[in-house]
């Protein structure tokens, strides 16, 4: 049996209340959301109208609830692969700086708490406010900590201007990210050599090279040719809506709580443009398949280690201990917590 | 000493970047409500459009200085005709004008994302860098720091030695005196309204190539832009001078302490005192000073 997706695009510019769009226009599922600050808030809407909610970013990760799926890569896949392998190239002082609102210090938490694991050392963090753009006193700070490893979460056109002024500045260091690169392609935006080592944990950038995305990519700029770059967002949201084709057609209906459920009770899989792709019923998490990307002084992205890395620390007990089949689809005793790496 | 001697130059510097940044950023806004009474709400996207004629016309291959010329020559045009059309209504009327130049802000970061996308290609920081013990510093962002102290001094010379100077100031002190003794007010705000969008424009050109270029880029510039102002009072050019000299003084120093968010804290709780306690800025001050000593 196969269905019809009707793919509705309702541009909401208005930012933090998505409450019309779930109440007024009664969709079927709801796609959407870039930065963290938006999915929470749309979260509590969707709580509390039991609406399937699918979040295709990359983001800093714990978010466990009944309503929503997070099928971007988080930090637990991003992290964890990729640090021991810095560490060991560079050394062991790690300097970070980061966008200073949810997504920043939370994975800037997640460094510390993944540094401890490999026995690095977070020798300074520095949380950046989201409309600063010249990075003149943070260079200075960085020149003078002289780290091994500088690890950068910014965000946003303003602080994208780092690049440009720490490479003006002569500051020469490996970088390490989850964002960069894979959503803003601040490696093509920016004359070489700014984004010189700069390391990315990915689930997916366009320049991997694999027939399978190849197929993508040229298709992506046959449809817009005018796009500057496929990023990760593009890519999850594109294997996003086939996981949800797949979980309605094994149900037959668009119906929330038989979708939900469904989702819940096993595993799906998908081949995306990156590789495979599977959900996790118990966190609403997927597996990814993750590699290192580098972007060298020419900035041409080279991609080793792949692996398929778990959405493992959800479910990690006692903490945070996240198992969203125990009730399966949706729920009164709904499930929404976003936990955060602990003790770090 | 060898290591204090590296500390001291970076708070130099850094002192020399925040000056730099606040001065260019508020120069425009300055002149434009010192002289005329307006407050451009699209001052940041007037510093847009000065990057954005930059930007494109590097990247059809102009050289960078006369790519800068374009940029600034551009905000100039844009400046005029919006003056001709919409602000020359609004003299006198603060809170319309406000709401209409917001308007117009709005209007502009749509309509350049509409058209241009949502970004430009950078054009990247020219000239390299100095070397002094373990730092190292953009030859640029100096540069930069340069050319606010050189603004100052041509608008000095502007105001105090030209005719149009004396003409100008003689139509803020008393509109119809000046009208009366044959000064054509109406071409004096005009005038004054293009040097306010020149030097926003200015300011675009000379940031372009150190920044991302995108549409709500101007929006960056605003905060700084205000709290100048509003720190150095009513007078464009000692206010201006003496917000950037003390502003960038505490900037500098809590950046390079704690970092970039105190140094942003530090600027903000100063400007609240300074509002506190010197209601008409350091031109209140200053004139509070002239007055006692007469």
């Amino acid at each position: 049996m196969s269905f019809e997706v009707v793919v509705e695009v309702v541009l909401d510019d208005a930012g933090l209340d998505d409450r019309p769009l779930i109440v007024g226009v009664d969709v079927d599922v709801l796609f959407g959301g870039f930065a963290s600050s938006s999915r929470e808030a749309i979260r509590p809407i969707v709580d509390e109208n039991q609406q399937l909610y699918f979040y295709t970013n990359q983001y800093e990760g714990g978010v466990c609830d009944t309503y929503t799926w997070c099928t971007g890569a988080v930090p637990e896949q991003q992290i964890s692969t990729t640090l021991e392998f810095l560490t060991n190239e560079f050394g062991n002082d790690i300097y970070t700086i980061a966008a200073d609102y949810n997504f920043g210090q939370i994975t800037a938490a997640w460094y510390r708490k993944i540094a401890d694991e490999v026995g690095a050392n977070i020798m300074e963090e520095e949380f950046i406010p989201l409309d600063v753009s010249q990075f003149g006193s943070t260079i200075n700070r960085i020149q003078e900590a002289d780290p091994d490893l500088l690890v950068t979460l910014l965000v946003g056109s303003n602080h994208a201007s780092f690049y440009d002024q720490k490479n003006a500045a002569g500051l020469d260091v490996p970088m390490s990210t989850t964002v960069n690169m894979a959503q803003g392609y601040e490696h093509l935006r920016f004359d070489p050599p700014a984004l010189t080592d700069m390391y990315v944990g990915v689930n997916y950038m366009q320049e991997i090279p694999t027939d399978q995305n190849q197929t993508f990519v040229d298709g992506y700029y046959e449809r817009w040719p005018d796009a500057d770059y496929v990023g990760q967002m593009a890519q999850n949201s594109y294997f996003t809506t086939y996981l949800y084709k797949q979980a309605v057609e094994r149900v037959g209906t668009t119906d929330q709580d038989e979708i939900l459920a469904t989702l819940d009770e096993e595993p799906i899989t998908v081949e995306a443009p990156e590789g495979t792709v599977t959900t996790d019923p118990e966190t609403h998490h997927v597996t990814h398949q993750i590699r290192l990307a580098r972007a060298d002084e020419n900035h041409e992205i080279s991609f080793q280690n792949q692996q398929a890395v778990e959405p493992y620390w959800l479910r990690e007990t006692p903490y945070p201990g996240c198992d969203l089949t125990e009730t399966t689809g949706a729920s009164e005793d709904e499930e929404m917590t976003q936990y955060e790496p602990e003790g770090v | 000493m060898t290591a204090l001697l590296p500390q001291v130059l970076n708070l130099l510097l850094q002192f020399l970047d925040s000056f730099g940044f606040l001065i260019l950023s508020a120069v425009g806004l300055a002149i434009i409500f010192g002289m005329m009474g307006v407050i451009n709400l699209a001052h940041g996207e007037f510093i847009t459009v000065g990057a954005y004629g930059t930007a494109l016309s590097y990247h059809a291959g102009l050289p960078l200085v006369a790519a800068m010329v374009v940029g600034v020559a551009t905000t100039t045009v844009f400046g005029l005709i919006l003056e001709f059309t919409v602000v020359r209504r609004l003299y006198g009327r603060l809170l319309d004008s406000m709401v209409a130049t917001w308007g117009i802000s709005l209007i502009m970061i749509q309509g350049l994302r509409v058209v241009f996308g949502s970004s430009l290609d950078s054009i990247g920081t020219p000239l390299g860098n100095i070397q002094y013990g373990t730092f190292s510093y953009s030859t640029y962002r100096l540069l930069l720091a340069g050319a606010s102290l050189a603004l100052l001094g041509a608008l000095y010379w502007m105001f105090t030695a030209t005719e149009f100077g004396t003409r100008a100031r003689a139509t803020i002190q008393d509109e119809e005196m000046s009208r009366a003794l044959g000064v054509d007010t109406n071409r004096m705000y005009l005038l004054t309204f293009g040097i306010g969008s020149a030097l926003a424009g200015l300011t675009g050109a000379l940031y372009a190539p150190t920044m991302t270029i995108v549409p709500g880029m101007g929006s960056t510039f605003l905060v700084e832009a205000f709290v100048t102002v509003v720190v150095g009072g009513a007078s464009v050019l000692v206010g201006t001078t003496g917000a950037g000299v003390l502003l960038g003084a505490i900037n500098a120093l809590f950046s390079n302490l704690f970092g970039t968010f105190a140094g942003r804290m530090a600027l903000l709780v100063t400007t609240i005192l300074i509002i506190r306690i010197l209601p008409q800025g350091i031109t209140g001050l200053l004139n509070q000073i002239r007055e006692e000593e007469a």
